[in-house]
């Protein structure tokens, strides 16, 4: 000790570099996709030896993944931010005939657009004040606005099927551009603009601080309450874009609209690594969750089975899924704990 | 570096002479706010912090110069956290002075005193798990544009304070949840430093890392110093602050009692006696006459992996030991693994001839145990009392699965009786209880079944004196009646005063075992803190 630059002597021991537990579990769920591709070949032969029926029952694929992925990336954020949104698909419906009634209508397509996206918020904004500052559990107060909402959009409706004669909106789900529909690009947009927001900015770091340990958070200077309503409306607001791009593939909006979208888009972050305790979740992984969903009920479409079989197998998915990451997060645990 | 130590004289002087201008040696330099080191960065004077029913702060004085490492020595609850909570902007003092660079400081908010230059690491280390090290370094005031992140620049802003604190093999990207406890304090301080701290309060950092982190720990801190920058250093450990300290300033009972000791140069019988001798009474019970009896309880060489080892002890009906040993020392786990609620890897626990390797068997065979988180993990805290007070022997009370609510509540308040339980009625939620008497719930549920060892793992932790006085009585009746008792505490007079039997327990292992009247507490706690003059001041100590 007589240097006064003092090398450092014990570095601090490294983990043994593995494969990045993301990557593992993303290559693993593209995996299953293949599995899936390959029993529909096995099971359809005829079908998948022609090539353009095999193009358009992928974009068909996609598009039926559209709506429900961008209700996902809103999920996987409030869920990393340590919370949960059980009343997107009410408020998707809400949105929906909010939009589509006739006075809306009359505005256009720009007035449909806003009317759904501000009502999405506005729902959104609305759930994040009753749990961030009136201090509700995420369950209880979202659960409350499932109901509501959904009844509120009953009411609005009459109980009629509101049918879109909006031309722009219609052709949304039937137009493409560079021979992809573009509902899907609408997907891959928020995807990319969910993956930026969580990987690249402020928004995204603090959201998995608050989630992941919010006594650091507030310690480190993080508005918890205000990130948390932040997180609520951001939900909102893509229920309000998948609120859009649904009346688009039906021509139509109904106060029953996007049922029980709030257990797919939970189940598909979960599938995709995102931790429902909070401070978890890739974007990415969220995605391919709904890509194996939406390939699930495409292989019991084209083999004609019913939905109940498919229900079935989901919600088998669904539990061997979190059994999976709840056994690997348990045996990292006890790693770290040696 | 070591200068000669005057033997007990100068040291001892200067802090029997408290309160006098010898505490606070007036420096020269107060007005000029210069840079230089040594010059007084913080000075507290008569600091009082209240909290209802307890003056945790009751006077406190404390400077701290540029460039030194200032360590606080004290017992539990001699106010150490509530000093640095203060400092930290926590806590808000209710009188005395604080001053920071020359100015009054009060800061209201954990961020003001970071902005201030104040920046705290505590003990359980605030980091966010799946964060990189460079997200956690500069979380809550990221280097961002428009919202969005600045990865180039945060990360070789972090790989430039690693590199200072001697760590820059430790990738800024790399998540924190994959690093291990020493690397997860560099990011701690990395954070720190993120905010331009000159001033940083460690809270026993040495208690979370092996020997040879505790090393680097200690480079780490002299680089810090070398640059001007204060440390205040909080352990438990006397070796430590002799290698790493400057200056001590003891307290207790939240008040200075010594300040500004020559860390290397005072004696540790100087600095044991100004933490003893505590002025709150302790009200025990008398002292029953001893009997021997064949032991109820025989633990034999239990062992846990990094936690304690070849731990041996007897127990008797009637018999009240006391384990003493600080946070860490392994005590819980020892009495965790006695009740089998963690398995051994070595060694036997044997009650009454059976053997008990669950917690299952452990209650069967007349076991019973009273946890530290009394709330966390002992409590049901919405529901009755006398829910809790059932809630190992309700099956007793149930027929045929269905539970005899009118039995438990019957069962509930003759207990309740005999703890003097205040309020006593026990349909009240146990929530609305206070401390004392929530304790003596957990303890009375044990006296429901008929139990043979009762397991006490720091029962009077938050518990205020009056109703302390009370729970040595019960336990005290608990062994007239037969009832072996095994009891962990930090409290050092309190084992003394309870038990009959004392083991000392220190880094996982009992390094001493005495009857309670052979043993005082300045010779326990300089066996708990220091182990290095054990031998010598147990035979020089007085005579009991």
């Amino acid at each position: 000790m007589t240097t006064q630059t003092a090398p450092p002597e014990a570095p601090i021991k490294q983990q043994r570099r593995k494969l990045d537990e993301n990557t593992l579990r993303n290559l693993g769920l593209v995996g299953v996709l293949v599995l899936l591709i390959v029993v529909g070949i096995i099971t359809k032969p005829d079908l998948y030896s022609d090539p353009t029926w095999v193009k358009n029952n992928f974009l068909t694929i996609l598009q039926q993944a559209s709506a429900i992925g961008v209700v996902t990336v809103g999920m996987t954020f409030v869920i990393i931010g340590g919370g949960i949104d059980l009343s997107v698909g009410a408020i998707i419906a809400l949105a929906g005939v909010w939009a589509t009634t006739l006075a809306t209508q009359s505005y256009g397509a720009g007035g449909m657009i806003f009317t759904a996206l501000v009502v999405g918020i506005a729902v959104g904004l609305v759930n994040g004040v009753l749990i961030s500052y009136g201090k509700l559990v995420p369950f209880i107060a979202t659960l409350a606005m499932l109901v509501a909402a959904r009844g509120l959009a009953a009411q609005i409706s009459g109980k009629q099927t509101q049918v879109s004669a909006n031309d722009f909106i219609n052709s949304l789900a039937s137009e493409r551009l560079l021979g992809i529909p573009l509902l899907v690009w609408i997907l891959f947009l928020v995807v990319a603009a969910g993956w930026v927001l969580l990987n690249r900015t402020t928004f995204g770091r603090r959201t998995v601080a608050v989630g992941g340990n919010p006594e650091a958070a507030r310690l480190a200077g993080i508005n918890v309450k205000r990130h948390t309503l932040l997180l609520y409306a951001l939900s909102g607001l893509c229920c309000g874009i998948g609120a859009i791009m649904l009346t688009s593939q039906a021509t139509s909006a109904q106060a029953a609209m996007a049922n029980l979208y709030e257990l797919d888009a939970i189940a598909a972050a979960i599938i995709g690594g995102t931790l429902l305790s909070g401070g978890r979740g890739t974007i990415v992984g969220a995605l391919f969750g709904v890509l194996v969903f939406s390939t699930i009920t495409n292989l019991f479409a084209i083999n004609n089975l019913s939905t109940e079989v498919q229900n079935m197998v989901k919600g088998a998915i669904i539990v061997l899924a979190v059994l999976i990451q709840q056994f690997r997060y348990k045996s990292l645990t006890q790693l770290f704990k040696r | 570096m070591t200068v000669p130590a005057p033997r007990d004289g100068a040291a001892a002087d200067a802090s029997t002479a408290l309160k006098t201008d010898e505490t606070v040696p007036a420096p020269p330099d107060e007005t000029n706010g210069g840079e230089g080191p040594g010059d007084v960065v913080l000075r507290l004077t008569d600091v009082v912090k209240t909290f209802p029913g307890v003056r945790a702060l009751d006077g406190v004085q404390l400077e701290v110069r540029a460039g030194e490492v200032h360590c606080l020595l004290g017992q539990n609850g001699a106010g150490k956290s509530t000093l640095i909570k203060t400092l930290a902007g926590v806590h808000r003092a209710d009188g005395g002075e604080i001053t920071w660079l020359g100015e009054p400081f009060a800061p209201a908010t954990p961020q003001a005193a970071m902005r201030a230059g104040i920046a705290t690491i505590y003990q359980e280390l605030d980091l966010v798990d799946d964060l990189s090290v460079a997200e956690n370094a500069f979380l809550g005031h990221e280097d961002s544009k428009l919202g969005f992140t600045r990865r180039r620049s945060t990360a070789s802003r972090t790989r430039e304070i690693l590199a200072r604190l001697g760590h820059a093999e430790i990738p800024p990207r790399q998540a924190v949840r994959s690093l291990p406890a020493a690397g997860k304090q560099v990011v701690s301080m990395a954070r720190a430093l993120s905010h331009e701290a000159r001033l940083i309060v460690m809270d026993e950092p040495s208690a979370v890392l092996a020997h040879d982190e505790v090393e680097n720990l200690f480079r780490i801190i002299r680089e810090l110093t070398a640059q001007g920058i204060a440390v205040i250093y909080i352990s438990h450990r006397l070796e430590e602050i002799r290698e790493i300290g400057d200056r001590v300033t003891v307290l207790k009972d939240g008040r200075t009692t010594a300040a500004n000791l020559p860390a290397r140069g005072t004696p540790t019988r100087d600095l044991v006696s100004r933490m003893t001798g505590r002025t709150i009474e302790y009200v025990f019970p008398p002292r029953r006459p001893a009997e021997q009896r064949d032991p109820l309880l025989v633990v034999d060489g239990l062992g846990r992996t990094g936690e304690f080892a070849d731990a041996s002890l007897t127990v008797a009906p009637g018999e009240i030991v006391g384990i003493a040993g600080l946070v860490g020392s392994g005590r819980s786990e020892l009495l965790e693994t006695i009740f089998g609620a963690r398995t051994a890897d070595t060694g036997t626990v044997t009650l009454d001839g059976a053997r008990i390797t669950s917690v299952g068997r452990a209650v069967r065979n007349g076991m019973g145990m009273a946890p530290e988180e009394r709330k966390s993990q002992a409590l049901l805290l919405d529901e009755p009392v006398y829910k809790n007070m059932t809630l190992a022997s309700f099956s007793n009370f149930a027929k045929v699965g269905f539970t005899d609510v009118a039995g438990e509540r019957k069962a509930a308040e003759k207990t309740a009786d005999a703890l003097e339980l205040r309020p006593r009625d026990v349909n009240r939620p146990i929530r609305t209880l206070s401390g004392g008497n929530q304790q003596k719930v957990v303890v009375g549920r044990w006296l429901l079944e008929d139990t043979k060892l009762l397991l006490l793992d720091e029962p009077t932790r938050g518990v205020d004196v009056g109703a302390r006085a009370e729970l040595y009585q019960v336990i005290h009746d608990l062994a007239e009646r037969g009832v072996g008792v095994l009891l962990v505490s930090s409290e050092v007079p309190e084992v003394l005063g309870l038990a009959d039997r004392v083991l000392v327990m220190r880094e996982g292992r009992i390094i001493h075992e005495a009857a309670a009247g052979d043993i005082d507490e300045d010779a326990v706690l300089d066996m708990i803190m220091a182990g290095s003059l054990t031998t010598e001041s147990i035979l020089e100590g007085e005579p009991a």
